[in-house]
Order: structure tokens, then sequence, then C-alpha cells
């Protein structure tokens, strides 16, 4: 896809974003754990060596996610199931002291006849919209849908300009089956520069673009590979696991994919697969990514075996993670404190996250139900939390009015 | 007429029994969802269907039509198989 005007008129008009403001008095850290049997919220102290826990919240509910706004620094969004009843999203605007059901979740319009009735399985993600649009929301879906929600997440529409657009089954394959769990619409990422300015990832269906608020959107999968024997041209076959923007160059895009490592510069549409330069005997297959807040060039990786039947272990049961600080040139292992052998658990999409700490702190929530997490970008890990059910997804956010 | 509630959805209602109105099925899971916001969602999809492992008894008898007419005196109990794990 060629740069448009719009793209090269939100570069032009660009400044570098600004570090974010640490937390006033009373500001806390807060990590957000959602596991597949509830959800904990640990409260740091400004040394992040201790922490205090709340929770269990939801005890017993599938938890995918669990997302404060920033806007607010106290609101509280989780989206949950259990097996047996229907997706729903609560609410908390007291940090979890107090939750309430969204009025309208996501849900799919009725079918009309003729067409193919979908059913929202269950939210998979949650982003906050722009800052700049308070109570702006976005949902996705398993099989994928895209969300919106304009009061905070009590009620959600269906972004219209996706979820029917022409191309829709082309590039999912069809509403519902697919991969294990369902299809994922995830990493929703709004330009912080300008809130018309979206992209998605899709397990089933790649990477798209969106200039007008979700209204039209374009395909962004040029250098990514698909597996082997099958055609990249169709988009269905492309999986996306994790697509991260850089909070400091917005223009860099980072990509965990089922087929590697991607970076991609806009203006350019060409993905460049930067896991090769990961060691060979590791690989470069594994699910969550995340960029650092001030340094466009660092990112990390969890790795996982991604070879045979797909274990989705640690490769050789020895867990690390993996840095890059020059865009993913060069790679290096991250393993001090974790176990050294015999540890077959792995992160899950969601499930790594950094804060905005100086040096950055990182945090791990592992398919064990643990937390590790370091306070040197990764350095040295310590065990912040373990017994959990096992991990979905990990937030790590400044919250005021903790009480 | 009265309403067995399963443990899974006592959080809408906070009994185990509740009442109900309406002259079918889903006339009556509307009337409990205006007393219980939420409920009727967790038990029927954006499409009508009664979810997976839900289900719904009239006086006993299974039912899978959301337009089963109710006749005085008929109770409902309302049912999960409680999968997962």
């Amino acid at each position: 896809m060629p740069p448009t005007a719009r793209t090269a008129r939100a570069r032009s008009t660009s400044s570098p974003a600004k570090p974010r403001r640490r937390p006033p008095a009373g500001g806390r850290l807060a990590l957000l754990v959602a596991t597949r049997k509830g959800a904990w919220i640990y409260l740091g102290d400004p040394s992040r060596r201790r922490w205090e826990v709340r929770g269990p919240h939801f005890l017993g509910q599938i938890i995918h996610h669990l997302v404060l706004d920033p806007r607010d620094r106290r609101t509280l969004l989780a989206a949950t199931r259990t097996g047996h009843l229907g997706p729903t999203l609560f609410r908390s605007t007291d940090l979890g002291r107090t939750w309430a059901e969204a009025k309208r979740p996501p849900a799919f319009p009725k079918a009309r006849e003729g067409e193919p009735a979908r059913v929202v399985d269950h939210t998979f993600w949650l982003t906050p919209g722009h800052a700049s649009e308070p109570g702006a929301w976005y949902a996705g879906t398993s099989p994928q849908g895209l969300f919106r929600s304009a009061d905070g997440g009590d009620t959600w529409e269906p972004v219209a300009g996706f979820n029917d657009h022409p191309r829709y089954a082309e590039w999912t394959g069809g509403a519902q089956g697919g991969t294990p769990n369902g299809p994922k619409l995830h990493s929703i990422l709004v330009d912080p520069r300008d809130p018309a300015h979206l992209y998605l990832g899709m397990s089933s269906g790649g990477v798209h673009e969106s200039l007008d608020r979700g209204e039209s959107w374009t395909p962004v999968v040029a250098g990514m590979e698909v597996v082997e024997g099958f055609d990249p041209a169709n988009l269905s076959f492309h999986d996306p696991h994790c697509v991260r923007y850089s909070p400091a160059r917005p223009d860099r895009l980072y990509q965990q994919n089922h087929c590697g490592i991607y970076r991609l510069d806009r203006p350019s549409t060409e993905w460049v697969r930067i896991g090769r330069n990961m060691p060979r005997r590791v690989g470069d297959i594994g699910f969550p990514l995340v960029v650092h807040p001030r340094d466009p060039d660092t990112a990390w990786v969890f790795p996982m075996d991604g070879t045979t039947v797909w274990p989705r272990t640690s490769p050789d049961g020895k867990p690390a993670a993996y840095v890059t600080r020059n865009a993913g040139r060069t790679w290096r292992r991250l393993d001090g404190g974790l176990p050294e052998r015999q540890a077959w658990w792995t992160v899950k999409r969601q499930a790594m996250a950094a804060d905005a700490g100086e040096p950055v702190g990182l945090y791990l929530g592992t398919t064990a139900g643990e937390v590790w997490a370091s306070r040197d970008e990764g350095g040295r890990w310590a065990c912040l939390a373990r017994h959990l059910p096992e991990i979905y997804a990990v937030e790590a956010a400044e919250a005021d009015g903790v009480r | 007429m009265k309403v067995l509630i399963p443990s899974p959805l006592r959080s809408y209602t906070g009994a185990s029994e509740v009442e109900a109105s309406g002259s079918t099925l889903s006339q009556a899971l509307d009337d409990l969802d205006r007393r219980y916001p939420g409920l009727r969602f967790r038990m029927i999809d954006e499409q009508g269907r009664i979810r997976p492992h839900v289900r719904v008894f009239v006086d006993g008898e299974q039912v899978f039509d959301l337009a089963r007419p109710l006749r005085a005196g008929e109770d409902v109990q309302i049912v999960q198989a409680l999968s997962g794990g």
C-alpha cells in the first residue's frame, strides 16, 4: 500500500512523543493480572520491591484482559466469561473495589436471513481510545469483531466498517472456527498523534490499518510470511500474535507472528523479519512482544518452542526473554534469575508488559501461574507471585486514588 | 411464574427462585432481564439462541424454542452444565 496523504500529514505534524509523566503523590504502580480463573491486582511501592495483592476478583471466571484507563488512572475494564455463561464486561471506577456489568457488552447485530449469524464467544482484547477522547474504548473479540464504546465501556457498538467489510470473510477465513479457542482480533493500536488512525491484528487475518476511525481498512501484510506451502496472498493464512508500536516513535511497529518477529517503519508497508537474527536454536516463534516506552530501538520478546507439534513451552525447558537494542539487528538473552532447566511454561500474547520507570520494569505472567518481574529491563528476574491460575494477560499501569 | 435460578446466575438475582411474567418463554426471559439486567445475555446469544451449556425446562420438560407459550401455573427451571474446568 502506498503512503497516503493522511499518513504523510500525520508524520509531518508529529513531534516526538513526550515521556510519560511520573505519578503524582498517591499514584501507585498496578500490575493487572488476568487469569483463566479470575483477576488479581498487585500494587507496587515506588521501589517496585514490595507488592500488595488485591484479589481475587471474579474468582472462577475466565478473564481475557484487565485494563486500566490511562486517562483517569482509576477506571478498570475486565473482559470476562465462564465455561457456560455468555461473555460480558465489567467496569470499576474505583480500581476494583466495586464492579458493575456493562449495560450492552460487545455483540454482533442480529443476522438477516441468509447472513452468517455471528456470535461473540469472548472479548479478547481491550484498548483505551485516544487521550483526546475520554470514555472511548475499543474491544476485539473472538470470532473476529471490532467494537467501540463511547461511554467508558458501558455500552458497545460494532465497528461496521470492519465487521461488515466486503472482504471480511476473505480476511478472516469465515466467522466461526479457526485457531484453538477461536480466531482472535487483538493488538488494537490507536495512533497517539491521531485518533482516527488505527491498526489491528488478527490470528487468521493479518494486520490492517484504518485512517478514518475504522470506517475503511487496508491490509498491511507485505513481507509477512505464512506457514510453508500456503499462499501469503490469502490473508486468512496470516497469523500475527502481537503487534505493538513504539510509544516514542509511533511510526515504528514491531510484531511477533506465528512465523517470526518483524519490524515495520511507516510509511514503508514492508515488514522486515528481524527474528532471523535470533539464535537459530531458539528461533523466533512466540506470542508476546513489548516495546520500550522511550527507546524505539529496544524491544523484548519471549520465545517459545514452535517446532514439530508446537509444544508452546519454553525452548528446551529454559525460559528466557530476548532483547534487541538496535531495532532487531542483534538480540541478547535475558534469563538471569529465571529457572535454568526443567521449566516448561511460556508467556501468552497479552502476558508481558513494561512499566514507564527508569530503568524500565518488565513483567511476565506464565502459563504456570507465576508472575516474574525485572526492575532492570530484563537483566535480572524475580518471582513476584506464584500458584495463580494460568495467566492470560498482564498490564502495568499507574493508578491514582489507591486506598 | 416461579423461575429456578442456577448458582452461576445468582449474582444477578441474589436468590435461587424468583418471579417472572410473560406469555412465552422469551417474554419471561425479557421480564427477568428487566428485573435483573444482564442476565438474559449470559443465557441467550445475540442471535436469539440458547447458549451451548444452558438448559431451560418448563415444568420438567426441556425447551429449545424461546417462542414456547407459557401457561398459567407453569414454572421455569434454568439449568447449567458446569462445563469448563
